[in-house]
């Protein structure tokens, strides 16, 4: 039977990115049903020792990625950008440790990989929109009803505990225009369940990985192999610049980390501080963990004109990781260093606990993602 | 959409009458051809009968085959068994840069274990030169491996004039050395006989010649050293244990028959085709390069390699217009890789990156080609369009 939809979809051409994952698999189960041509493309992103160096046979997530699509009947390939996943993600992810950071590489997969590589991919083969399973909602709206100009707003998911704007604040107009979010409006249970009604090869898959590149999750290895400078012992200093203790390589603790620190005089202690410069941490109690202030450069406005906000103060409630809660705050913007690069200045009505140089800040107005940056050191 | 297929170096269709032979080796007469009665008899005599037709295909003896799992075992069985049977002889072998993986990995495998190899590099239209195998052989060469026509630009290789410079180092240091080609490309395709190359060994493939996929044997020169690498039966005279493949060698046997009648006149319309596709595209689309050798290549091979834009975004596009070509050696998950062998033959990263091979095939027609050539400028022209690294593309 044909839907109200397919009469509209029929002809616009999607691209779907797919993971080999449940999400990406529903998501493209979703568009499909909803009547659009789609195609099916696995990104080769990295040469994880899992698979011979060669990375071009046997790759599971692809093997997936291929089963949903040969089920749902649309075309599918393995695309190799493996050059630029090196390039734009693990180089800077490597880079930023080095420097005594905490950097968050999927911001930059989907800045530069998902939102650019694949999107100028999709318009070499004729797609309209790139398509992912983000938990993640595009809102569309005419801000001129004379010239019809549009304009797009990104938002949380319905998901709460799923939603992944956070690591797509770096999207702009032109990238919003082009994608196609399906999950936007599910939780991951209707997601599974969706899954298992559609007898998805995948449906009973497993939450990927932390970080893709790394084997096992095991950043250890991965940095000893491919920073070894980051990972040199060094000193473990209190505040006051005294030595006591040694750590195994700064790469391995982030700001707040309590874990491997030990306990000094009783009170559990905590990284304050990574100083790039001496190989050193600095650990401190929990309060040294807060502050109330930061600075975010390569600061992006998702919607609307950057230049008007500057000089003005906005309430918005701010994101400092991932799986931190949304904290009210006030946030000026202002010109940085380049031209045409902006900052974020950004004060909390409360002190918040760790805030790490290389993590992203995202700010939000109620469910809409208004755009971030990477946060700097004091 | 009438779809077009032109990657016919990756695999054939399997001919009707190569099916209809199969066809009663399934349930009607499937004895194990080891066993002593009549179900094996019948089964053992079809083997041997398929043996000589593949024999016949290449100008050697029905015991010098030995049937396989395909090219890559094949080849395998050659650089293995060969180097693992004479290394008190020497640890040295030579083979080109420009190999299919089957050969390659090979080699890298062997270098864990204990022997050196000499990968010579080739000339800008793919060919290995006899001289520089001559130069290469050390006092501890025991084998040397070269293809007979490479897959992916489909330049076909001076084997009896390598075999010849080998001989007569053979000879001069009183030592065999051993000589395999990898011509899983060219049998049933050219003529392709054992004597008249020179080789001790060669390996072939039944897919590729209108053939059942997992079959394939390697032909072993008489007298030569070779240890077995599949143990537990005394299968292909102690070389290959394992119940054979009866269907597929029956399937292999018919192909090879019919490869055999038909080469000479698959020869002539195919050739023509294959020059018209290659003037139509160098005329119709600028900045656009043969890759590998104007005569000295595969009379279905063709490989272009298109400025300014990715051979893998044509492929797709391509694809999507249901014309199936390939942008190197095919891989199980379709994943792109940068090919050795156009970075073999001095190609910028860029010409490299932007390749794409046509390989025709017994049904291909002229109808098609036009098509293709149609299509093909449609494509580019879009892709260029967006090129980067087009003059006003964006």
């Amino acid at each position: 039977m044909m839907n109200h939809y397919m009469t509209r979809f029929m002809d616009i051409k999607v691209l779907v990115a797919m993971s080999g994952g449940v999400d990406s698999s529903v998501a493209a189960a979703l568009l499909k049903e909803q009547g659009y041509d789609l195609i099916g493309v696995t990104m080769s992103l990295s040469c994880s020792s899992k698979s011979s160096d060669r990375g071009c046979c046997s790759f599971d997530a692809a093997k997936d990625a291929k089963k949903v699509a040969e089920l749902l009947g649309f075309p599918h390939y393995t695309l190799n950008f493996k050059d630029d996943f090196q390039h734009y993600v693990i180089d800077n992810f490597i880079e930023e440790y080095i420097n005594g950071r905490t950097p968050n590489p999927c911001v930059r997969c989907n800045q530069f990989m998902k939102f650019d590589l694949l999107m100028r991919k999709a318009r070499e083969l004729g797609a309209e929109f790139v398509a992912t399973g983000h938990y993640a909602r595009i809102g569309k709206y005419e801000t001129n009803l004379k010239s019809q100009a549009l304009n797009y707003k990104l938002f949380k998911g319905v998901d709460d505990r799923k939603d992944q704007s956070y690591a797509l604040y770096t999207m702009n107009q032109e990238s919003l225009a082009h994608t196609l979010f399906p999950l936007g409006e599910m939780t991951k249970d209707e997601v599974r369940e969706k899954a298992k009604e559609l007898k998805l090869p995948v449906a009973e898959k497993a939450e990927s990985q932390e970080l893709c590149f790394v084997e096992g999750d095991d950043y250890g290895k991965f940095l000893k192999e491919f920073c070894p400078e980051a990972v040199k012992p060094g000193p473990i200093l209190d505040k006051d610049g005294n030595i006591i203790g040694l750590h195994g390589g700064i790469a391995f603790y982030t700001i707040g980390q309590r874990k491997g620190i030990g306990a000094h005089r009783g009170n559990p202690k905590y990284v304050v501080e990574i100083d790039r410069g001496k190989n050193a941490i600095v650990i401190g109690d929990q309060d040294d963990t807060l502050g109330k202030e930061l600075v975010a450069e390569q600061f992006n406005l998702i919607a609307g004109s950057v230049d008007r906000l500057i000089g003005r103060e906005l309430e918005v409630t701010a994101k400092i990781r991932y799986n931190s809660p949304a904290a009210e705050a006030v946030l000026k913007v202002e010109h940085g260093t380049q031209n045409t690069e902006h900052r974020a200045r950004v004060i909390f009505k409360k002190p918040q606990r760790a805030i790490t140089p290389g993590q992203s800040v995202v700010f939000y107005r109620g469910e809409e993602a208004l755009g971030g940056g990477v946060i700097q050191r004091e | 959409m009438k779809k077009i297929y032109l990657d016919y170096a990756a695999t054939t269709p399997v001919e009707p009458k190569v099916v209809e032979a199969m066809r009663p080796y399934h349930s009607e007469k499937f004895g194990n051809p080891s066993s002593i009665h009549s179900y094996g008899q019948e089964t053992r005599a079809a083997i041997e009968q398929a043996r000589e037709k593949v024999a016949r295909l290449i100008g050697a003896k029905p015991d010098e085959i030995v049937f396989t799992s395909g090219g890559t075992e094949a080849d395998n069985m050659a650089l293995e068994g060969v180097a693992f049977a004479n290394e008190t002889m020497g640890n040295h072998i030579i083979t080109s840069s420009i190999e299919h993986p089957a050969v390659l990995e090979c080699c890298r495998f062997l270098e864990t274990r204990g022997f050196s190899v000499t990968y010579l590099p080739v000339d800008e239209f793919g060919v290995v030169s006899p001289e520089s195998v001559r130069a290469a052989i050390t006092e501890k060469t025991i084998l040397v491996s070269i293809m007979h026509a490479n897959n992916e630009i489909g330049t076909i290789q001076p084997i009896a004039e390598i075999a010849k410079e080998i001989g007569v180092r053979s000879s001069e240091s009183g030592r065999k050395i051993y000589f395999h080609t990898d011509a899983v490309q060219t049998v049933g395709h050219i003529p392709a006989n054992v004597d008249e190359l020179g080789v001790d060994l060669l390996a072939v493939s039944a897919h590729k010649l209108y053939g059942p996929k997992g079959t394939g044997f390697l032909y072993v020169r008489k007298g030569t050293k070779l240890v077995s690498l599949i143990h537990g039966g005394s299968q292909e005279h102690n070389r290959r244990g394992s119940t054979e493949n009866l269907t597929g060698i029956v399937g292999f046997g018919a192909a090879a028959e019919i490869a055999a009648r038909e080469m000479g006149s698959e020869i002539k319309k195919m050739t023509p085709l294959r020059d018209k596709l290659i003037k139509d595209v160098l005329a119709k689309i600028p900045d656009t390069q043969l890759n590998g050798h104007p005569t000295l290549r595969l009379p279905n091979n063709v490989n272009f390699s298109i400025n300014f834009i990715e051979g893998e975004s044509i492929l797709l596009n391509l694809d999507l217009e249901g014309i199936a070509a390939s942008t190197g050696s095919a891989c199980s998950s379709g994943t792109f890789e940068p090919s050795h062998v156009l970075k073999a033959i001095g190609l910028s990263y860029q010409l490299a990156h932007g390749s794409i091979r046509f390989s025709l095939g017994k049904h291909t027609t002229e109808a098609e080609i036009d098509q293709v050539v149609e299509v093909l400028d449609k494509v580019v022209k879009k892709l260029r369009a967006m090129s980067p690294l087009v003059k006003g593309g964006k």
